[in-house]
Formats: C-alpha cells, structure tokens, sequence
C-alpha cells in the first residue's frame, strides 16, 4: 500500500457542486453569539422601549395624567430622591426582604438537601410542600393579617410562605443531581456519610442553590410590594398606593423602574456571587 | 498472637465465596451471579470478561462494599467485605472526578477523609501525580483536562489512599482507541512499579490478554465464571498484540465467549 500525500487539485470540488448556505448569525440554536451582533441586540432591548415610551408620551395621543413622559418620570424620582423620601422606602423595604429571603433560605436550603439526598425525607416532606405551593401567596394576607395582626410580622411571613417551598423543592432537585456514581466514588475513598454531604453533595450543590436563591428572591420582590400595597406605612409599594390616591402616575413610573433596578442589581449580583464561588460550573 | 495451621498456605488478597446476587425483575427474580467464586493473589493483575449481564460490574460493586450479595461472602486478606472503605480502592468508566476540585484536589480527598495532616497529603498527592505523569496538570480542573487524563487522575486517587486492592470497572471503556492503548501501557507499568493487586472488568479479551496475569470469564443468565485462563506471557507491551501467540490466545477466549452467546442466543 502506497502513502501520499493529498494534492491541491484533489481537493477541489467536484463539477455540479454548491456550497451549503449557512444561517445567518443569531438564528442558530444554541449557537455562540459574536459581539458584534450581540451588543446592538443588547442596546436596542433597553433603547426600542424607552423610544416607543417617549414618542408615544410625547404624541399627545395619551393624556399625561395617565402617561407621564419619561422626562416627567425622572424628575419625580429626583424629587422622591432629595426628599428623602425614596432613601427610606428602599430601606423599609430591602429591610423586609432581607429579613423574608434570609428566613426563607435558613428553613429551605437545608430541608431541600435533606430532601434530595435522603429518599426517605423526601417521600415525607414532598406530598405536602407539592401541595401548599400551589396556594397562591397573597390568598394566605387576610389569615396572616388576623394571626399576626397589621404589623412587620404578617409581611415577612408572607414572603416566606410564597418562597420556602419553591426553594425546598428547587434544592432538593439540585442535591438530587449529584450522580450516584460521584457518591460511590467517596464512599470508596473512606467517606462515610456525613463527609459525602459535607465534600460532595454541599459543593456539587452550591451553583444550582445559588440559582434557586436567585429565582426565588425575584419571587421575593413580587411579594414585598403586594404586601406593602395591603397594609403598609412606609417600602416602595406602599409609595405606589400613595401615589395613586393623588394620581401622581409620574411617581408610580419612578418608582417601578426603581424596583426593577433594584431588581436586576440584586439579580447580577447572585450571578457573580456563583461565578467567583463556583468557576468550576461557569458555563 | 495467633495460632496459624499450615502458614506455608497463602491467603488471596481478594477472594469471593459462593456468592450469589439476585436483583428481583419484571418476570421472577434474576439471577446476577451463581455461584461465584473467584480468588485475586497478592499483586496479581485479574480481569473479569463476559456478556454484559453477566454479573462482572456487579460482583466488583460487591467487592467495593456498594452493594451486598444475596448470599456468600468476599474476603480480603481473609476478612470479610461489610461495606465500602479505602482499603479497596474503586475505578469508574466514567471518570467520577470532583469537578470544584482540582487535580491535586481530587487525589487529596481519600486523605482528607483520613485526617493526615496538611504537609503529608501535600507530599503524597505530589508522589502520586509524579507516578502518573500528572505534575503539569495538578492546579487544572477536571473539565480543562483529556479524558485519559481525568482517568489518570481518578486512577491516582484511588491509589492514593494505598489499598489493599484496586478494583477497575471499564476504566478505558470510554477513551479513543489511540488513548486506550497508551492508558494499557500506562496501568502496566503502575502495575510494575506499585505491584498493587488489581482486579479489572473489561468487554475486550484484548485487553485482558494483554494486561493480566490471569482471566475470569463469565456468562448470563445466571451470571456464572465459566472459565479460567493463565495467560502465560511475560514481557508485557504493545508489540505483544502482533505476536501469532498472542492472537491466537485471544481466539482462544474469544471462541468461547462466542459460543456462549450463540447458546444464549438460541435459548
């Protein structure tokens, strides 16, 4: 058997040859995007809104009592900044979140661990937290509201009560995924199974709680402004309430788009938190 | 002290006695392993081969202590298996590295678990990434790496905690046929060097001819040992595979195999 090497011309195409059309970038499934088609992507989400907002404020189509302009907008967030007013809002109710997630995470975390590593927990815990999730949060106010009266209590509870069994349930597919074969291993190694939860399946676990706690805090900030439009005598969704009654729909607009940067902040914050305390399940 | 009757006798370093494993089915029981028994002498190379099903994976997660026989029972050095520990090191086809860990910190773990201290791990873990030819890649994580080379990790882990025994379930199953060939050559000679007493179960009487000192072959349906081989050659390396002997051991086992899936086969 003779080796050659190939030569130029046998590589050629063969005659009647065409070359398969290829998909514009962008529209292929779970294609790597390149930059430059990425960021004007990225730039007109956030700019295409903010035209048709302006342009349609600015037409005089609607009336401005219920469609303030952007401009209107930002200086009622100005206002509401210099006042103070804003400042104390934002406190009362990040206070109220944090208090409501943290609660929230101390009770879920390790229950949907438990859940998800010990068959046993799970058939005990999953019939009934199956069932209470599916209770729309904001039906347990009046209840709360006559358990706990009209105070801070009654608010937090709510939030943990639209949270918790989400984020068990969530965590406890996370611990499940830990393959067999990876717990196995350790025991092999001489874990017993105390070591295997606290080596492997805390660590395997941690990126995909972390995108639980991320999820669920957005669910969080859902709840805080419905229970603030209830009852409430300071947080941002009580200053929606108040707005309302004086048809100030300029403050309104200002401070969704607060809750929403808030929002995101929050939300780009647990993003880096699992990328510098996971690289290892960076995508 | 005790009193040894006939101490000239040597004890296996592994053994399984009358072992039998049933995994309840659709249809009945079914029976993994009947009867089975097998011995592994100290720093012998094994390897089991068979049908799948024939119960060869299943009587390792036995040795391992994952799982438990039905009846009879596996000694090592004489005393019985009760479940898994790091005397008996175990090897997956899929390569089961911590990924948050990196190289050196996946061989590290079987010590950690062992409470040596911080020098000695350190030092160990750097003697048996020198063996495996792993230095370069201690800090890189297990996903940065090639799959013959997570495997030469997980192999090092295992080793690192210096069992009695390694126990491998189709280690270079999932490797290209150019990587298998260079692992073959790599786990002989860890072998040589180690003189560890491994049993390995593989699919290819290729590989088995060329790394064991002897072969178990098992057949289904109940999983049974069928046959024991002495594979009799001595200068173990690739060029081995060429030689008229070799291949013709290699039909020799094969034949057999053979004829017990057509005997399945007209069940």
């Amino acid at each position: 058997m003779e080796v050659s090497a190939p030569s130029a011309t046998d590589s050629l195409p063969p005659p009647g040859y065409t070359p398969v059309r290829r998909r514009r970038s962008g529209l292929k499934l779970r294609e790597e995007l390149p930059q430059r088609v990425r960021w004007p992507l990225v730039i007109s989400s956030i700019v295409l809104p903010l035209v048709a907002w302006t342009m349609l404020s600015a037409s005089g189509l609607v009336n401005p009592l219920y469609l303030p302009t952007p401009a209107a907008t930002f200086a009622a967030g100005v206002k509401l900044a210099q006042g103070g007013l804003l400042l104390s809002d934002m406190t009362a109710t990040i206070t109220r979140v944090a208090i409501g997630f943290g609660i929230m995470a101390v009770i879920s975390i390790p229950l949907g661990l438990a859940m998800g590593s010990l068959p046993g927990i799970r058939a005990l815990f999953e019939p009934m937290i199956g069932l209470i999730r599916y209770m729309p949060a904001p039906a347990f106010i009046p209840l709360f509201i006559i358990w706990l009266g009209l105070g801070e209590a009654a608010k937090i509870a709510l939030l943990v009560i639209g949270t918790v069994f989400f984020n068990t349930l969530m965590s406890a597919d996370v611990a499940a995924l830990v393959p067999k074969t990876l717990i196995n291993a350790s025991y092999t190694l001489g874990a017993n199974r105390r070591v295997v939860m606290r080596k492997v399946i805390l660590p395997h676990s941690l990126p995909g709680l972390l995108d639980a706690m991320r999820v669920n805090l957005a669910a969080t900030w859902n709840l805080v402004v419905v229970a603030e439009l209830v009852a409430a005598q300071s947080g941002l969704g009580y200053r929606i309430v108040r707005a309302q009654r004086f048809l100030q729909t300029d403050d309104i607009f200002a401070v969704l788009i607060v809750i929403g940067l808030i929002g995101l902040t929050t939300d780009m914050a647990f993003r880096l938190l699992r990328n510098v305390a996971a690289p290892w399940a960076r995508p | 002290m005790t009193l040894e009757f006939g101490s000239a006798r040597p004890i296996p370093k592994l053994e399984a006695v009358a072992l039998f494993k049933d995994f309840p089915g659709t249809s009945g029981t079914v029976s993994a392993l009947e009867d089975v028994a097998i011995r592994v002498w100290p720093g012998e190379l094994v390897c089991l081969v068979g049908a799948s099903g024939c119960g060869k994976s299943t009587l390792l997660n036995i040795a391992a202590g994952l799982e438990d026989a039905t009846d009879g029972v596996v000694l090592v050095d004489g005393y019985p298996v009760t479940g898994p520990g790091a005397d008996r090191g175990l090897v997956f086809q899929s390569y089961s590295l911590y990924p948050w860990r990196t190289v050196a910190g996946n061989v590290a773990f079987g010590l950690e678990v062992k409470g040596l201290k911080d020098d000695d791990i350190a030092e160990r873990v750097r003697h048996y990434l020198g063996i495996m030819g792993l230095a370069k890649f201690a800090g890189a994580l297990p996903k940065q790496i090639s799959g013959g080379m997570q495997q030469r990790t997980a192999i090092a882990r295992a080793l690192a905690t210096e069992p009695k025994v390694l126990l491998l379930d189709e280690p270079f199953g999932a490797l290209d046929a150019q990587t298998r060939s260079a692992m073959q050559e790599f786990l002989l000679s860890v072998h040589r060097e180690l003189g560890t007493t491994m049993l390995m179960v593989t699919h290819s009487v290729e590989e088995a001819v060329l790394l064991s000192q002897r072969i178990y072959v098992m057949a289904p349906n109940p999983g049974r040992v069928i046959a024991e081989f002495k594979v009799p050659f001595q200068d173990r390396s690739h060029s081995l595979v060429h030689e008229p002997e070799f291949l013709s051991f290699v039909r020799q086992v094969d034949d057999l195999l053979r004829q017990q899936a057509s005997v399945v086969g007209t069940q």
